[in-house]
């Protein structure tokens, strides 16, 4: 991995920046972070929290960011709130800081719709923008979405977006499509989520020749944005315009007509972003950092975020949301999403389904409930991995080089197509898998998080695997576009713990057949051997912040990411979890359909990997048998 | 400005009481007139605000029914925007060869030209406007107008929170018709008196009793718990998120303590005894998330009987003797009290290090819990 990059900060406030203050308002904490240049290094320093104000009695977001702030206060010794903010500049080193910055997700968020021609053509490339931007799609209108003229009216109507976006038509193109669309917008008169009595925000990225057209007919009913056209041409997708301006239209709109966004926005000259946003360009700084393919994720009660950033030239970033996946608001949906069936396949002990589906519900409806007993942490982290492996899948659906391009050039030009539709995804090139979200940052033991990666996204070679602490993305991201240099030390001294690396042979084979040898010289200088069999968990401890030496000799028919039966000598990071050898092979991950047995594999990693307490976990099994 | 406190460690538990003062902001979707005055005395149904919705657009492709360019569309029109257009009657026609060929594209709804369109070759018609009227939903005094969005009803009188629940705002009689908070609200004891009535339970409503109060025309049902499945039997769909209300079924259905058989808390099934035969409002809307929404059964001046008995106040916290609700496993459900709040972090059987109290269970056994699985019994 390479170092990290040392860049100048591209945000002059014409003075040396030693501290900076920033806040996350989310929809239920909002969290405050305090960064200072300490001999030389930008360090997270305290960090405080409170609950988000944005709801009844409260209605003004700033008291909880002032709560937030003032426990860092405290923390710290120091001051940064005045009777009108934050203080800023600092007036001393007690007092003030040189930048603040905030990111919210606060109230809903922001939630989209989304428009364009061809579902998987220019909606795509919308919903694209959209999800990039750090919004909820609610929905996605095509004129090929399989729905009636009346049905997609209706739905339009009922929707109540922050705003939408309209794509369509390459430029230069036919404007009929596009227009046929933006006559159902017309049609619709959709009403803004946001402020009775607005017009709802319309961004127009589709084809140039349709601007006259588009303004004669939306003009008058809602607020019109004309940008680029999101695809120009066939071949490129430039989402930078639409995504700016939905950015625009999050501070004029949503953020304005939340309540106390008015003020926060006024404690600092940088753009609140969108908390998801904000974590895709934390997500964009980490590859770039550490110059590898990273797949982020976010866990949460109610949705569950998947970044990545992949590609030659790290150049595709995607992410998605599947906004109905998580851990307590959203808990009910995954059973029905995933089947009772495939969270039972996780469960390592004998279990009633009604039992588990009563259990489901009770989390749904005590959303701030913990698991006390080690069974009930068993099956949150099932329930944890269907989410995870779910929102995964969507995510490689929508990760997709760009769909069109492929007719365009099959005439005689076959060999050199590029965007075929087929995911970006590649598993066996991916470097970094982080992970954050309650069920992930706060697993009792680490090699939990780690277990709960490996299982529901399934990487393939050699993957290091993190978790962000205390869930500093989204700050970081925001920070990342004004101080970079701060944002990048931050991010890779205090952000990330990192749980240690996974190593899984790709192939397939008989169970208890060698697929590959290892050989780590650790740093103590001690050599230790792995031969891993097919179907086998192991772990080698090595320490946060140790790298060792590792000989990888795969069997004939398995890839560590040179190829298969490649061998090759590379060097590898620890962690709180140390070396994770994962020898289950095949994807996706097939786990035996004999209850017995499958109970009996489960326990086996339990134990190689001494997953959970085993002496409670044994109790549990006797109990249950 | 009120200042928040810190993070509580432990969950504000569901209000059950038997007096309170009583808030709720009746807003239109869109902006239209309200039809009462600041002070004025109103009923569940006094209607308190209206507006109207754009009516349904409708379009049809003329230049395809036709078999026309776009472009030409106008030369074709029969109607012009702004036009009556009855359902059936000609939008547009083709005529050729002197009348032989006469093609007309028919609207299918009665409305208004408002849109042609020389790109696309479609054409909108919109519906009438659809009114919407906005009710009081509780009896109570308007204490507030929100110039032309709506009111804000107030009133004093008990208020109940439920966990979960289904089916959105009716108002009906109290009727408790089992004897006990443990005992199971059977369909055999739905009558058919019991038609316009709130139907209060113990321990679980059956999915027949729910089917049963459906047919006698009961308004709500309210016990301690359902089982999953009945519920999903019941809706005929599973539900995924926590968002209810907009159900479309003439009963409001809510559960007061959680999925699976658990006795109502004492206070809450006591509390619906003392309302018997009172006019109450209810509403099965949950959303549990930001802004989280309970389901609510409101008694509008209910005068309270046990005035001056001991309250565990909300803004107090949790102190030794605070009644309070187990809400996750391994003791879901039990009422129980603090005995201890220890300040320090406890490692529990998880090896989580959490915020625990000891608490005494209503069997007697002094067991240790998380905070964050405890609530407060309010009042």
């Amino acid at each position: 991995m390479a170092e990290a990059q040392h860049q100048q900060p591209r945000y002059d406030l014409g003075r040396e920046i030693n501290s900076i203050l920033a806040t996350d308002c989310g929809s239920t904490t909002t969290k405050a972070i305090l960064i200072e240049k300490v001999e030389g290094e930008y360090r997270l320093i305290v960090r405080g929290e409170a609950p988000t104000t944005v709801e009844k009695p409260f209605e003004d977001v700033t008291a909880g960011a002032r709560n937030a702030i003032r426990e860092v206060e405290e923390l710290s010794g120091k001051t940064f709130l005045s009777e009108e903010g934050v203080i800023v500049p600092r007036t001393d080193d007690n007092t003030g800081v040189d930048i603040f910055l905030s990111t919210s997700s606060a109230g809903g968020g922001l939630q989209m719709m989304v428009a364009g021609v061809v579902r998987t053509m220019t909606a795509e490339s919308a919903q694209r923008a959209a999800l990039g931007a750090g919004a909820i799609v609610m929905d996605v209108i095509s004129i090929d979405d399989g729905r009636r003229p009346h049905e997609k009216i209706q739905r339009i109507r009922h929707l109540r977006p922050d705003m939408i976006l309209l794509s369509g038509g390459i430029d230069g193109g036919t404007v009929t499509h596009v227009a046929q669309i933006a006559e159902l917008i017309s049609a619709a008169e959709p009403k803004p989520r946001l402020g009775i009595g607005f017009k709802l925000p319309v961004i127009f990225a589709g084809n140039r020749e349709a601007r006259g057209y588009m303004n004669e007919i939306l003009a008058e009913k809602v607020d019109l944005r004309i940008v680029d056209n999101l695809r120009p041409t066939l071949e490129q997708e430039v989402l930078g315009p639409a995504r700016e301006e939905i950015h625009n239209l999050f501070m004029e709109h949503v953020m304005a007509q939340a309540p106390g966004y008015n003020k926060l926005m006024q404690w600092t000259p940088i753009p609140i972003m969108p908390t998801p946003g904000a974590v895709g360009l934390g997500m964009q700084t980490t590859a770039q950092t550490y110059n590898t393919h990273v797949i982020g994720v976010d866990i949460g009660g109610a949705t569950t975020d998947v970044f990545s950033v992949v590609g030659e030239e790290l150049e595709f970033f995607n992410r998605t949301v599947s906004a109905n996946l998580g851990m307590s608001y959203s808990v009910s949906n995954v059973l029905l999403e995933t089947g009772i069936e495939n969270i039972m396949r996780w469960v390592p002990f004998p279990m009633e389904e009604e039992d588990l589906r009563n259990r489901i519900r009770n989390k749904m409806i005590r959303p701030t409930t913990i698991p006390q007993s080690l069974e009930e942490l068993i099956i949150e982290q099932a329930i944890a991995r269907e989410a995870l492996r779910l929102a995964f899948i969507h995510h490689k659906s929508l990760a997709v080089g760009l769909r069109g391009v492929q007719r365009q050039r099959s005439i005689g030009d076959v060999f050199e197509q590029t965007g075929s539709g087929d995911t970006l995804i590649d598993m066996m090139k991916l470097g970094i898998l982080v992970g954050s979200g309650g069920v992930l940052s706060h697993a009792p033991r680490r090699v939990q998080s780690a277990l709960m990666m490996l299982d529901a996204f399934e990487p393939e070679g050699i993957t290091w695997l993190t978790v962000d602490s205390i869930f500093m993305m989204p700050q970081l991201g925001v920070l990342s576009t004004v101080h970079p240099q701060a944002a990048s030390q931050v991010f890779d001294k205090d952000c990330l713990i990192r749980l240690g690396t996974g190593l899984a042979p790709a192939g397939t084979s008989r169970e208890g057949e060698m697929i590959c040898r290892f050989e780590f010289t650790m740093p103590d200088g001690r050599q230790i051997e792995e031969k891993l069999h097919f179907g086998e968990m192991k772990r080698v401890e090595l320490g946060q912040g140790e790298i060792c030496d590792a000989d990888i000799d795969p069997a004939r028919g398995f890839d560590m990411g040179r190829g298969r039966g490649r061998g090759f000598k590379t060097r590898i990071h620890g962690g709180v979890a140390g070396l994770i050898l994962d020898g289950r092979g095949r994807r996706p991950l097939a786990l035996p359909e004999d209850p017995g047995k499958r109970v009996a594999k489960l326990s086996e990693w339990i134990e190689a990997l001494d997953a959970y307490p085993l002496e409670r976990y044994r109790e549990i099994l006797e109990r249950r048998a | 400005m009120a200042q928040p406190k810190m993070a509580h460690a432990y969950t504000p538990g569901l209000k059950v009481t038997e007096h309170d003062v009583i808030e709720k902001v009746r807003r239109l979707p869109l902006l239209g007139e309200v039809l009462v005055q600041k002070g004025d005395k109103v009923m569940p149904d006094t209607v308190v605000a209206r507006t109207e919705l754009p009516g349904e657009p409708h379009t049809v492709n003329v230049a395809n029914v036709l078999g026309i360019e776009p472009e030409d569309i106008e030369h074709f029109m029969v109607k012009k925007v702004g036009d009556h257009i009855a359902s059936g009657e000609a939008i547009a026609r083709y005529r050729a060869f002197f009348g032989l060929v006469n093609r007309p594209a028919p609207s299918k709804v009665d409305g208004v030209l408002e849109m042609v369109s020389p790109v696309t070759g479609q054409v909108t018609i919109r519906e009438a406007n659809i009114p919407v009227e906005m009710n009081a939903y509780i009896e109570g005094v308007v204490d507030e107008i929100l110039e032309r969005e709506g009111v804000v009803v107030k009133c004093e009188g008990a208020f109940i929170q439920g966990i979960f629940g289904v089916g959105g705002e009716n108002s009906g009689i109290v009727r408790v018709v089992v004897d006990d908070p443990n005992d199971v609200l059977e369909a055999s004891l739905i009558k058919p008196e019991h038609k316009g009535c709130v139907l209060i339970g113990g321990s679980l409503v059956t999915g027949d009793a729910v089917n049963r109060a459906i047919e006698m025309g009961a308004v709500g049902v309210v016990a301690g718990g359902i089982i999953d499945q009945d519920l999903v039997t019941f809706l005929g769909y599973d539900i995924g998120v926590a968002i209810t209300g907009h159900e479309d079924i003439p009963t409001s259905v809510i559960i007061t303590e959680g999925f699976g058989k658990i006795r109502m808390a004492d206070k809450t099934f006591n509390l619906f005894k003392d309302l018997e035969g009172e006019q109450v409002s209810l509403n099965g809307a949950t959303q549990i998330r930001a802004g989280v929404m309970r389901p609510e059964i409101i008694a509008s001046g209910h005068k309270p009987r046990h005035a001056g008995e001991k309250q565990a106040e909300l803004s107090q916290g949790m102190v030794p003797g605070t009644p309070i609700r187990v809400i996750r496993e391994p003791y879901f459900g039990i009422l129980a009290e603090v005995v201890e709040l220890p300040p320090e972090l406890e490692v529990i059987e998880t090896e989580a290090k959490v915020r625990i109290l000891k608490a005494k269970l209503s069997d007697g056994r002094v067991v240790t819990i998380p905070r964050a699985n405890v609530e407060i019994i309010e009042g």
